[in-house]
């Protein structure tokens, strides 16, 4: 079955109604806010979001009205602060009612090991004397110890630099928990800057990011992650987090900004003709690793 | 405050990096007095020079490029639970008396009056590195006397040695720098006091802008106020004020 698909195909294929769905997964960079957009437009709904924190993505989907469940550590925008559309779900059940699992970075991180481990939960010490513990229904403390349950997303979406057709990715710089959540997951969507040959990943096969089972889609899209950056590739768009921040202030703003950037777009690529100084994101001064050396004989 | 923070930092140590001030607080100290200093970001990056210019997230292509290690947040955390971080910042919404921070709402959590962001490694850091330190504007809104939640926990109820008995691993907040002075906690934890006033502050002035009855130390000294070498460091490091405009250095 070919993997090698548009991201209006891999979000009609695979994210569907009730879902959980992995996103944002390594924190800041290598968001995958095309796939995020595709999902709205699509019109998915009653999904659970997991991730430990999402730059403004989680807070897009969940104005959209797509969204039943945070399991997360934090939501918000990263360098402006409160997440507006998070705000408006948990205070006034704006658009819809929100249910919130809180957790800290390392026990999402733990509990996605956990499902990835096949292990019912993990014990740590993390969360002790912290109200994540009366809050999040799932977590119980057990001989001094927090249980953290697995979590096990049906979906993981990832957007990586490069990918080949087989699914095999190579993703760089840091990764926060992307291989957790891919192990995790039953499913993985990749986006890639690039789509190269299989040569090129094989060349290096420490790089990989998952095993390629589980990947079944791969969606060329370049600048699929803007406005959060992508090593060796894009840098992080602070004027159009800003921009976002002000505009989902109010409930009109968000409205008129998902209008604009979201649901009157048909794909990423007319996205980013709309993006205000596009080109100057570009990285422009690379810095190549040394290459391995995977001789054998 | 990001200067008072920075010394905070000692030379040598390893130094869990949060978000926004902190990353130029550790920018501050390892070009000045701790030149050694190593700074673990839970996006999964170990560092020692601070990267060149603004950084508007810790996963910013400027903080990557030369890094000593790019790794996974499980990684980060291993290094954390064992006990290895000597010194972690949190930032939040407000701070009590025994230095529990609240970074997940205002009011009852089922039903919030404000909700905020939540933990993101806030929790862990309090619970597991050997000390920490909040940074805070200092409004009596923002230092209370209980917090609605404990997202990250300090001294708990404020009764000696509640880390220890409750099973938290780290010895808590050491101290909680605010746009107005310093507070610093006993050694075996319990309620902040007033160690030092920045200059242009009378203790009488941080009293009433408090929201518990704040103790003041004995020795209670004035700060020493930014060097111009560690002025050049912050704006150096945020240009053009996005991170210090909102107080002062």
């Amino acid at each position: 079955m070919p993997k090698v698909m548009s991201m209006r195909e891999a979000v009609e294929r695979f994210v569907a109604d009730g879902m959980a769905v992995a996103l944002s997964c390594s924190l800041e960079p290598l968001v995958p806010f095309a796939a995020g957009h595709e999902i709205i437009r699509q019109g998915r709904r009653d999904l659970e979001l997991v991730a430990p924190i999402s730059d403004s993505l989680f807070d897009q989907l969940i104005g959209a009205g797509c969204v039943r469940r945070v399991t997360a550590a934090w939501a918000g925008n990263v360098s402006e602060g409160l997440g507006h559309n998070y705000r408006r779900a948990a205070e006034k059940g704006e658009p819809l009612p929100l249910e919130i699992h809180d957790h800290s970075n390392f026990s999402i991180s733990l509990a996605l090991w956990a499902a990835a481990w096949g292990s019912p939960y993990i014990p740590t010490r993390t969360l002790l004397g912290s109200d994540i513990l009366r809050s999040n229904p799932n977590l119980a403390v057990t001989d001094g110890l927090v249980r953290v349950p697995a979590v096990k997303p049906d979906l993981a979406i990832l957007h990586v630099q490069r990918a080949d057709a087989a699914g095999r990715a190579h993703a760089w710089g840091p990764l926060g928990i992307a291989e957790e959540s891919a192990l995790a997951a039953e499913r993985v969507i990749l986006s890639c800057e690039e789509l190269v040959a299989a040569e090129v990943i094989l060349s290096d096969p420490n790089r990989v990011l998952v095993a390629e089972s589980k990947v079944v889609a791969v969606v060329p899209e370049s600048g699929g992650a803007h406005p959060a950056p992508v090593q060796g590739y894009w840098r992080r768009d602070h004027r159009s987090m800003r921009e976002y921040a002000e505009r989902s202030r109010s409930r009109e703003g968000f409205l008129g900004w998902l209008r604009e950037q979201v649901l009157e777009v048909p794909d990423r690529a007319a996205y980013l003709r709309r993006v205000a100084g596009l080109d100057e994101l570009r990285v422009r001064r690379h810095r190549l690793s040394a290459p391995a050396d995977y001789g054998a004989e | 405050m990001v200067a008072v923070a920075a010394r905070e930092i000692a030379d040598g140590e390893l130094v869990f990096v949060g978000m926004r001030l902190p990353v130029l607080a550790f920018a501050v100290a390892r070009s000045t007095h701790a030149p050694s200093a190593l700074g673990l970001y839970e996006v999964g990056l170990l560092r020692a020079e601070p990267a060149e210019g603004f950084l508007g997230t810790m996963g910013d292509p400027p903080n990557v490029a030369g890094a000593l290690w790019a790794t996974r947040l499980s990684n980060v955390m291993a290094l954390l639970a064992q006990g290895l971080v000597d010194l972690g910042f949190i930032g939040g919404a407000e701070v009590d008396r025994f230095g529990n921070v609240n970074t997940s709402c205002i009011g009852d959590f089922r039903q919030p009056r404000v909700k905020l962001p939540g933990s993101g490694g806030g929790a862990d850091i309090a619970i597991l590195s050997r000390r920490w330190v909040t940074l805070m504007s200092h409004e009596k809104r923002r230092l209370v006397e209980r917090v609605a939640y404990v997202t990250s926990p300090g001294h708990g109820d404020g009764t000696p040695g509640w880390r220890a008995r409750s099973g938290l691993p780290g010895g808590g907040p050491s101290a909680i720098v605010t746009t107005l002075g310093v507070l610093r906690f006993p050694p075996e934890g319990g309620e902040a006091f007033l160690a030092s006033v920045h200059p242009g502050h009378t203790a009488e002035e941080v009293r009433a802008e408090t929201g518990w009855d704040l103790k003041v130390a004995p020795d209670l000294a004035e700060t020493v106020p930014p060097s111009d070498a560690e002025l050049a460091q912050i704006r150096r490091y945020d240009p053009d004020g996005f991170w210090t405009r909102r107080g002062p250095a």
